[in-house]
C-alpha cells in the first residue's frame, strides 16, 4: 500500500464518519458543522488524486459559500445550543434506501471496473481543466452559466417589490414603496 | 541541502515570521496610533518606548483563567480560536518572499489556494458566535458572516483581473510577470482588493461584526485568557497576511532596485507599508453602518472590479 492509499482511506473514512453524524446528529448546527469536516475531507480526497484545482474549488465554493450560507439561515432561524428533541425521524426507511442505494452503486463500480488497473491520469492542473472546460466542454459550460444568471435576475425579481414581487396585501402601495430600502 | 534539513529551515522560517511579523504590526499599531492621537503609548515595558508591551500582554492572557460561559457548547468554543488561527499559517506558506524560489512552498495555483483558505476564516466567525451562547455573540457572527460573504466576491474578481494580466496562478509567477506600468493597468483591481481584504479580516472602518459600542465586541465577547490572544495574533496575523497579498499581487513584491539581492527586503517593506496604512485607516475613518458596508461592497467593489477585468481582457488582448 503507498501513501497514497493509506491517505485516500483515512480521508474517506473521516468523510464518511462525519457524513454519518450530520444526519445522525440532534445538535442542530454541530451537524453543519460536521459537514464541514465531511466537505474538507472530500477536498483532501481530490488532492490525493492529483486534482489540486477541484480540491481548492471544493473548498472555496462549498466550505466557504455553502454551508457557511446553511450554517447562517440555521442561525437566523433556530439553533438551540444542544440536542433538539424535535430532531428524530423514523430511521429504518431512510437506513433501507440508503444502504440499498450504496450498495447498489458499489455493485454497478465493481461490475464495470472488475480489477483492472487503469493508468494513472495526468494531474488534474488548472491549465488542463480551462482546456477542457474552454475547448471540449464550451457548450455546456455557456448553458449552465446562462442557467445561473436567469437563477439570479429571478431571485432579484422575487424578491423587490419594486419590479415585480406581489405586495403584501394589506399594504397600499404607497407604504410597500417606503419599506424598500431607497 | 537535504530534504529534512530544507524541510525543517522551511517550517521554522515560516513558524518565526508566523509569530514575530504579527507581533511587530501589534506593536506598531500601538505607537502609530498613540502617535496620531498625541500620545506616547506604552512606555514601561521593556525599558525602550515600551517595546516588550505585547509580550508582556502574551504573559498576562497566558495567567488568564480560562472561563467558559455557562450555556455554552463548549467543544465548538474552544475550537473556534484555532481555526480562526490556522488558514492563517497555511497562507503565510505561500507567500513569495524574494526571486529564485524564496518561498515555503511553490504552488502552481498558490493564488486559488490563498483565496480558498481565506475564505474559511467565516466558519470560525459563526463558530465562535454561535457557541458563545450570548446574543451579542450572535449578532456580531452573524454581521460577520453577512459581510465575509459580501466582500469575498470583490476580493476573488480583483485577484481574478491579476491573474488575467499575467497569465498565471501562481503567485511567485505572478510576481516574475509583474511591471511596472501594472501599477496603473491594474489600480482600481488593487484598491478593491485592498479594501475587500480589509473587510475580510473585519478592521475597521469594517468592524461593524465587533462593534464595541453596540455589541460589547461581537463575537470575542465571550473570549477570554489564551484564547482571546489566539483571536488577536489572528487578527493580527491577517493585517500582515493581506498587506503582504497586496504586495504580491499589485504592487510587484520583490521588484526594486538590486532585486536579485535585496528581492526580500523589498517585499518586507512594501508589507510593513501598507500595514501602516491599514493602521491609519483605523485612527482616520469612523466605522461603517452595516447597510452603507453592504451598499460598498455590493454598489462600487462588484462593479469596479468587473469593469476592471474588461480592461484587463481589452488591454491583454491589444498588447
Amino acid at each position: 500500500m503507498t501513501v497514497a492509499d493509506v491517505l485516500m482511506i483515512a480521508l474517506g473514512a473521516v468523510a464518511v464518519g462525519s457524513g454519518t453524524l450530520v444526519v445522525t446528529s440532534a445538535h442542530l448546527v454541530r451537524s453543519g458543522l460536521y459537514l464541514v469536516v465531511s466537505l474538507g475531507a472530500t477536498a483532501g480526497l481530490y488532492l490525493v488524486l492529483g486534482a489540486e484545482l477541484v480540491a481548492w474549488v471544493q473548498v472555496l465554493v462549498y466550505v466557504g459559500a455553502v454551508v457557511v450560507l446553511l450554517l447562517f439561515a440555521v442561525m437566523l432561524t433556530r439553533a438551540p445550543i444542544g440536542a433538539s428533541a424535535g430532531l428524530d425521524r423514523p430511521a429504518g426507511p431512510s437506513a433501507l434506501i440508503g444502504a440499498g442505494v450504496g450498495f447498489g452503486l458499489a455493485a454497478l463500480f465493481a461490475d464495470a471496473f472488475r480489477w483492472i488497473e487503469y493508468p494513472r491520469a495526468d494531474p488534474g492542473t488548472a491549465e488542463r481543466i480551462g482546456g477542457e472546460i474552454f475547448g471540449t466542454w464550451v457548450l455546456p459550460f455557456e448553458v449552465l452559466s446562462i442557467l445561473l444568471l436567469s437563477a439570479l435576475v429571478g431571485a432579484i425579481v422575487l424578491s423587490r417589490p419594486d419590479i415585480g414581487a406581489r405586495r403584501a396585501p394589506e399594504q397600499t402601495p404607497e407604504e410597500a414603496d417606503e419599506e424598500v430600502p431607497a | 541541502m537535504p530534504l529534512w534539513l530544507d524541510l525543517l529551515v522551511r517550517v521554522v522560517a515560516v513558524m518565526v515570521a508566523f509569530l514575530v511579523l504579527p507581533l511587530v504590526v501589534g506593536q506598531a499599531e500601538h505607537k502609530v496610533m498613540a502617535h496620531m492621537q498625541g500620545r506616547v503609548g506604552p512606555m514601561y515595558a521593556g525599558a525602550f518606548h515600551g517595546w516588550a508591551q505585547l509580550v508582556a500582554d502574551g504573559v498576562k492572557f497566558v495567567q488568564k483563567e480560562d472561563v467558559h460561559p455557562h450555556g455554552a457548547d463548549r467543544t465548538v468554543f474552544r475550537l473556534a480560536p484555532i481555526v480562526a488561527l490556522f488558514p492563517y499559517l497555511l497562507v503565510v506558506l505561500t507567500i513569495p518572499l524574494g526571486p529564485h524560489g524564496l518561498v515555503a512552498q511553490r504552488l502552481d495555483i498558490g493564488l486559488f489556494l490563498v483565496l480558498a483558505i481565506l475564505g474559511f476564516g467565516v466558519v470560525a466567525v459563526l463558530m465562535s458566535a454561535w457557541a458563545s451562547a450570548n446574543k451579542y455573540s450572535l449578532l456580531g457572527g452573524l454581521r460577520g458572516a453577512a459581510q465575509l460573504l459580501g466582500y469575498e466576491l470583490p476580493l476573488v474578481l480583483a485577484a481574478a483581473s491579476v491573474a488575467m494580466a499575467a497569465g498565471t496562478l501562481s503567485l511567485p509567477g505572478i510576481v516574475e510577470a509583474w511591471r511596472p506600468w501594472w501599477l496603473i493597468w491594474q489600480a482600481p483591481a488593487g484598491l478593491v482588493f485592498f479594501v475587500a481584504g480589509l473587510a475580510e479580516i473585519r478592521r475597521p472602518p469594517f468592524d461593524m461584526p465587533i462593534a464595541d459600542s453596540e455589541l460589547v465586541f461581537g463575537y470575542m465577547t465571550e473570549y477570554t485568557g489564551l484564547r482571546f490572544a489566539f483571536f488577536l495574533l489572528a487578527e493580527y496575523v491577517g493585517i500582515v497576511v493581506i498587506a503582504a497579498l497586496t504586495t504580491v499581487l499589485f504592487l510587484g513584491g520583490w521588484h526594486g532596485p538590486f532585486a536579485d539581492q535585496l528581492g526580500w527586503l523589498w517585499t518586507l517593506l512594501k508589507v510593513f507599508a501598507l500595514s501602516f496604512v491599514i493602521i491609519w485607516f483605523r485612527v482616520s475613518y469612523p466605522r461603517l453602518r452595516e447597510d452603507q458596508l453592504q451598499r460598498l461592497c455590493w454598489l462600487v467593489l462588484v462593479p469596479v472590479s468587473l469593469a476592471q477585468l474588461v480592461l484587463t481582457v481589452a488591454v491583454k488582448s491589444l498588447t
